[in-house]
């Protein structure tokens, strides 16, 4: 059976589209459990085994309630905040590395990442700045008071949060010498994990994650003590449904991004021991794949780690006041971010091996074969 | 495949351009300066800018767009509030606006249309590594001075931000 390298391609698009839905489905199940572990509840376990079925019968719930318009409201634009919302959330995970390469009996090899573009940091840092959108406009269409300051609070609050990720993003860039996140993936499986030289723009990156997913500690746009419930105060039936799986895409594609750039990616301690072990027993193809499906299996371990510290941090800490928020992001991070900047420069002068990681002569046995659809 | 796109993004380029200014309301002018400027990013992905493209959505329609939703939400603008503009003023803008075609019309007068030579042409001349290049060693002076002004800009925006000493919000 042949199979052309362009359907393959097509295959990996669907599995990382289906998977993304998947994880944000059980994401909201996962922040129940774990709610309820921290409260020392028991949680949600009516629905089917464990309560394994809860997201399905919330989907059940979401769908069949009443489709409210608020009067006043401007219907269009109602309709279309979710569904902003919900495609910046869905097109970020597009360029993620999910792992190497899969080689096939022929030689052809296939990427896991739908796309590869050698632009990907600034493709994702796009795709969240456009994530604000879908919650300022639907605050906006709802004709409420409390729903535009919501929708008011998250654009100030993306602004401000995106100039401090923005430069922890430069910090990492003078490191790795490389937009594309595949490469950077790759750096890491051959030497050490970014968050070695990065750990400061670490630090600034994950705080501004939280602040760019309106995850508690940073959820003022939704903050229910003082404005209801923020942009999606009005909203009913499916479309908060969308704003609320939204997030948790966001929290999963951040949790990615921050694994791949500063955790690895899909590379774990021992995966060239692992290799030529297998090489010399399995032969090579089979040495290449196996640690490729590991590795995938790594990345999701750490991002299902990540997915966890969100949810750990939202029932541990109570949520910031704005002018907090605002001071933190501004006189706080954003000279932070600089000043690893500066450290990062001082340090790349002084001990400079810049050369040797970008070295790509050096590389060990398993890199990258480039699929044959490339131009 | 290519020439079909190329008149696809530019209808909806042109399309959405006309709407921001025939639309109403000031909140639909703005998506539609946002959707403009989709379809320029696709232009220069087609000419395969791929630096370019992204800057501009990540610098247009991420920043500065979202600052003028925000102020356009803040004022609360809307097709009933907006006042009839005097004929002064709408004079004023046909003046000023037909200049700046006549100022368009003669820069381009004199473009060669037929684009670049195709056996001279780097296709790779848009992709971010050679754009770094050009901008750190060629045009490093200019490069830099921009920068200190949008570091002098930054620096201005966290002073602002800042309390003054005996001053109180809450």
């Amino acid at each position: 059976m042949e199979i052309p390298a362009l359907a393959w391609q097509g295959l990996v698009i669907l599995a990382v589209f289906g998977i993304t839905l998947l994880i944000a489905t059980y994401s909201t199940y996962a922040e129940r459990v774990v709610a309820a572990f921290l409260q020392d509840r028991v949680g949600p376990d009516r629905a089917g085994p464990y309560g394994l079925l809860q997201p399905l019968a919330d989907a059940v719930k979401l769908f069949t309630k009443e489709e409210f318009f608020p009067a006043g409201s401007s219907r269009g634009l109602f309709i279309f905040g979710p569904c902003l919302a919900m495609t910046t959330a869905l097109m970020a995970s597009a360029v993620i590395p999910f792992g190497n390469t899969i080689l096939l009996g022929d030689g052809t090899a296939i990427r896991l990442q739908a796309i590869e573009v050698n632009i990907g940091m600034l493709y994702v840092f796009g795709v969240v700045s456009l994530g604000v959108y879908g919650l300022m406009i639907g605050g906006w269409a709802s004709n409420n008071k409390f729903s535009l300051l919501g929708a008011v609070r998250a654009a100030a609050q993306a602004v401000s949060y995106e100039l401090a990720m923005g430069m922890a993003l430069i910090a990492l860039l003078m490191v790795t010498g490389t937009l594309s996140l595949r490469e950077i993936a790759l750096q890491q499986y051959n030497g050490l994990w970014n968050i070695v030289y990065q750990p400061l723009g670490f630090i600034i990156f994950i705080v501004c994650a939280f602040a760019e997913t309106n995850r508690t500690p940073f959820d003022l746009p939704e903050c229910e003590t003082e404005l209801v419930g923020g942009y999606h105060t009005e909203y009913s039936s499916m479309k908060m449904g969308l704003y609320l799986f939204a997030e948790y895409i966001n929290v999963f594609v951040a949790s990615a991004v921050m694994s791949t750039l500063y955790f690895g990616g899909f590379s774990f301690p021992g995966e060239h021991l692992l290799y030529n072990t297998l090489t010399s027993s399995q032969g090579e193809l089979f040495a290449h794949n196996a640690v490729t499906i590991l590795g995938t299996v790594v990345l999701f371990a750490k991002i299902f780690f990540f997915i966890f510290f969100f949810m750990w941090v939202r029932w541990t800490l109570p949520r910031f006041r704005y002018d907090q928020l605002m001071r933190l992001g501004w006189t706080m991070l954003f000279p932070i971010a600089i000043l690893n900047i500066l450290l990062t420069g001082a340090f790349i002068l002084l001990f400079g091996n810049k050369e040797a990681k970008l070295d790509t002569t050096k590389q060990p046995a398993p890199t990258e074969i480039r699929a044959v659809a490339r131009k | 495949m290519g020439t079909s796109l190329f008149y696809f993004l530019t209808f909806v380029a042109l399309l959405s351009a006309l709407s921001v200014v025939f639309a109403k309301n000031p909140v639909h002018s703005v998506l539609f300066l946002i959707l403009t400027f989709f379809a320029i990013s696709g232009h220069y992905l087609m000419l395969n800018a791929q630096f370019l493209a992204a800057v501009n959505i990540i610098v247009y329609a991420g920043a500065i767009m979202v600052l003028f939703l925000f102020v356009i939400m803040f004022l609360n603008l809307n097709a009933d509030t907006e006042p009839n503009k005097s004929a002064l003023a709408k004079v004023a803008g046909a003046i000023a606006g037909g200049m700046l075609l006549l100022v368009l019309i003669a820069a381009l007068r004199n473009v060669n249309p037929v684009g670049a030579d195709a056996a001279t042409f780097d296709s790779q001349i848009g992709m971010v590594n050679r754009l770094g290049l050009v901008l750190y060693q060629q045009y490093l002076l200019p490069f830099e001075l921009a920068s200190v002004l949008f570091l002098v800009a930054m620096v201005g925006s966290v002073m602002l931000g800042k309390r003054e000493a005996g001053e109180r919000n809450f």
